[in-house]
């Protein structure tokens, strides 16, 4: 039997048999609204007068000529309302579940901020809304939490497993198995069961479909290289879908974290296996039992042991090359970007800017670097003071 | 053929309903499950579960999460389960089967995986997150190695999808008693009567009720409509709240009440 949404050997839907019914109703939901003039008319004007976009593509002078090399133009989905690129996919579903008739969302975070997101696109909505939040992450995230309240979103702590991202994950996955009737899982990034692959990857690929037709604007012709960090992966493949067809470099950037030779990372495409997690075969960090290895970044939004299945089989096809940096490398590009741009970029968007700091000086001023500065830092500016040893 | 399907067939012919514990392999030790299983066998069970402890058991609710969390705290790994399987088998002929998470399989390989189960004297194994649809290899392993795959209904299942997976099924059949994770629950869902009714329509093969049974009350209430009860988070919950040099006559004292039950009897207030 064919099963549906597969990426190569990636994907599928290895879910509780309770939730095959939702994801049955939830793909055939979609495929009519994607269709519908009227859901695509309601999501246009959202991502227009409500998000702010279009973005705007920056050609970031400073800091390319303090690396020396390529130019780099940053794609600025932190300058999204609430200040990622998360918006644009909550926004996407949330309509789609008010179409459903669902009256209660539940949504994972990790750092809070598609968190946020959900929470914004509930109230914006007129939805109930619940996430589950690791309680590790909760700790390190406290202002998005805050916010997610104000919002009117209730939030869990998880407490089991590492009490990150990946157990919020469980846990928003126990809550939409046992309220299926009435709930809609809102899911943050683009992994989980087909459909969610597939509809997080369209819902963000406005992002790649703008700087596209930007770059051509502005340049006359496609960048070099596009440079994109990579959780789950949600923003990365947004960017790179529009473009996969083009002979145009993509560059996933996954966290190493204390660094690749330790056990501290979660770089799970460079380090990873194929597995099955969150209803999906994808890559994973695993032990050679199949056990899901425990994971860190500085980062909270990408310390997560799977990525979307589509990452999988662009890296299995060699579309899309995966590599890694850091937390110091990460941290050095956070104030890099700031204190040549007066941008404060988040530790998640900070490993693109890492890798770019590496690859920009290798190239020549013809070469155009185009990079997904995916969020703002505002919610990190905590973590970094405390890492870099300032009492606030 | 089968020990599960010549033990599921020989109840049905006397007319006698299931009655399947479930218990997570190493809570709260590899010793301790091993004198569980025994237990278990001599006090009921016609079929005993014995599920793997994995890091992410989404369809698990707080009570099967925390014994398998304490289970890999301790280091338990799948050699260590497959030994005591083996060992269980030399002395009970009670089948016994897997619940084991889809990334445990895979990770071993399905073929090695299900060669090794039937080694251990695995008759089958329940595979929590693995629809039919997507169950195409290791139903293919799992018929190599001579154990069954088995398969899942829940009130939320469709009537295509119903009629198809009952035409695939063997050994039993593990309907859903709730929409949600395993746990002790009030009740059951309002779907359960028409699921059981709807499948009935489809296949001969057992309906196993599982998730949410959480006394001997609602055991028996489960065997009058199905053929056959899974009770896990309750049998767990017994164990964890028992002194731990009393569990066994605990485990004991409940297993008597959930097959009395079951079989017809009174239930005794508790």
């Amino acid at each position: 039997m064919e099963n549906k949404g597969k990426f190569g050997q990636f994907g599928g839907q290895f879910v509780p048999e309770t939730l095959m019914a939702a994801l049955e109703e939830l793909e055939q939901a979609y495929n009519t609204a994607v269709k519908d003039e009227e859901y695509r008319r309601q999501y246009r004007d959202v991502l227009i007068n409500y998000v702010g976009r279009p973005t705007l593509l920056y050609h970031a002078e400073k800091l390319s000529a303090a690396l020396g090399g390529a130019k780099i133009l940053l794609k600025r989905e932190d300058l999204n309302h609430t200040g990622a690129h998360k918006i644009n996919n909550a926004l996407g579903q949330a309509i789609l579940a008010k179409r459903m008739g669902k009256k209660r969302i539940v949504a994972e975070t990790g750092a809070g901020q598609h968190g946020v997101a959900a929470a914004t696109a509930a109230a914006l909505f007129g939805l109930d809304c619940v996430v589950y939040m690791g309680e590790e992450d909760i700790s390190r995230q406290a202002l998005n939490v805050f916010r997610m309240k104000m919002l009117g979103a209730q939030v869990f702590p998880v407490v089991s497993g590492s009490k990150t991202l990946k157990d919020a994950t469980n846990e928003a996955i126990r809550d939409w198995v046992t309220n299926v009737r009435t709930t809609f899982y809102l899911i943050g990034s683009a992994v989980g069961p087909h459909p969610y692959p597939t509809m997080v990857r369209n819902l963000q690929s406005v992002i790649g479909t703008e700087a596209r037709q930007q770059v051509l604007d502005m340049e006359g012709k496609l960048p070099e290289t596009l440079i994109a960090c990579v959780g789950g992966g949600s923003n990365a493949i947004g960017f790179f879908h529009p473009f996969l067809n083009d002979s145009v470099r993509c560059i996933g950037v996954e966290a190493a974290g204390h660094g690749l030779e330790t056990e501290s990372h979660a770089a799970t495409l460079t380090k990873g296996t194929p597995g099955i997690l969150h209803g999906a075969m994808s890559y994973l960090l695993q032990d050679s039992d199949g056990q899901i290895a425990p994971v860190h970044s500085i980062s909270a939004g990408l310390d997560y042991p799977g990525v979307g299945p589509e990452h999988a089989h662009l890296k299995e096809s060699g579309r899309v090359e995966y590599v890694s940096v850091t937390d110091q490398e990460a941290l050095d590009a956070f104030a890099l970007l700031t204190r040549e741009e007066g941008i404060i970029p988040a530790l998640e968007s900070s490993h693109a800017l890492a890798y770019t700091a590496k690859l920009a000086p290798t190239l020549t001023a013809e070469a155009t670097l185009l990079v997904c500065l995916s969020g703002r830092g505002d919610k990190d500016v905590e973590a970094v003071a405390k890492v870099t040893g300032v009492k606030l | 053929m089968n020990e599960l399907i010549k033990t599921m067939n020989k109840l049905r012919k006397h007319n006698r309903k299931a009655l399947i514990p479930f218990i997570t392999a190493g809570y709260p030790n590899v010793e301790m499950t091993e004198k569980l299983l025994a237990v278990l066998a001599e006090n009921g069970a016609d079929v005993i579960e014995l599920g793997i402890p994995f890091t992410d058991p989404l369809a698990d609710g707080p009570v099967l999460q925390a014994a398998a969390t304490e289970a890999l705290a301790c280091g338990i790994v799948p050699n260590q389960i497959f030994a005591l399987a083996t060992r269980f088998r030399e002395k009970y002929d009670t089948p016994l089967v897997f619940l084991v998470y889809y990334n445990m399989v895979f990770s071993r390989g399905l073929e090695a995986f299900c060669r090794d189960a039937a080694k251990a004297g695995i008759s089958a194994l329940v595979v929590p997150d693995l629809p039919f649809e997507e169950a195409v290899a290791l139903d293919r392993a799992a018929e190599a190695a001579g154990i069954i795959n088995i398969r899942f209904l829940s009130p939320t299942t469709s009537d295509h999808r119903l009629e198809k997976i009952c035409g695939s099924a063997a050994g039993f059949i593990y309907c859903v008693a709730v929409t949600g994770v395993t746990g002790e629950r009030v009740q059951m869902d309002a779907g359960v009567d028409s699921l059981l009714l709807r499948a009935r329509k489809h296949t001969n093969v057992s309906l196993a009720l599982g998730f949410g049974i959480s006394n001997a009350a609602q055991a028996k209430a489960a065997a009058q409509k199905a053929d056959a009860v899974i009770v896990g988070s309750a049998l767990t919950r017994k164990i964890m709240d028992a002194e731990p040099s009393n569990s066994l006559s605990v485990v004991e004292e409940f297993m008597q009440a959930l097959r009395n039950a079951i079989d017809g009897g009174d239930i005794d207030a508790g």
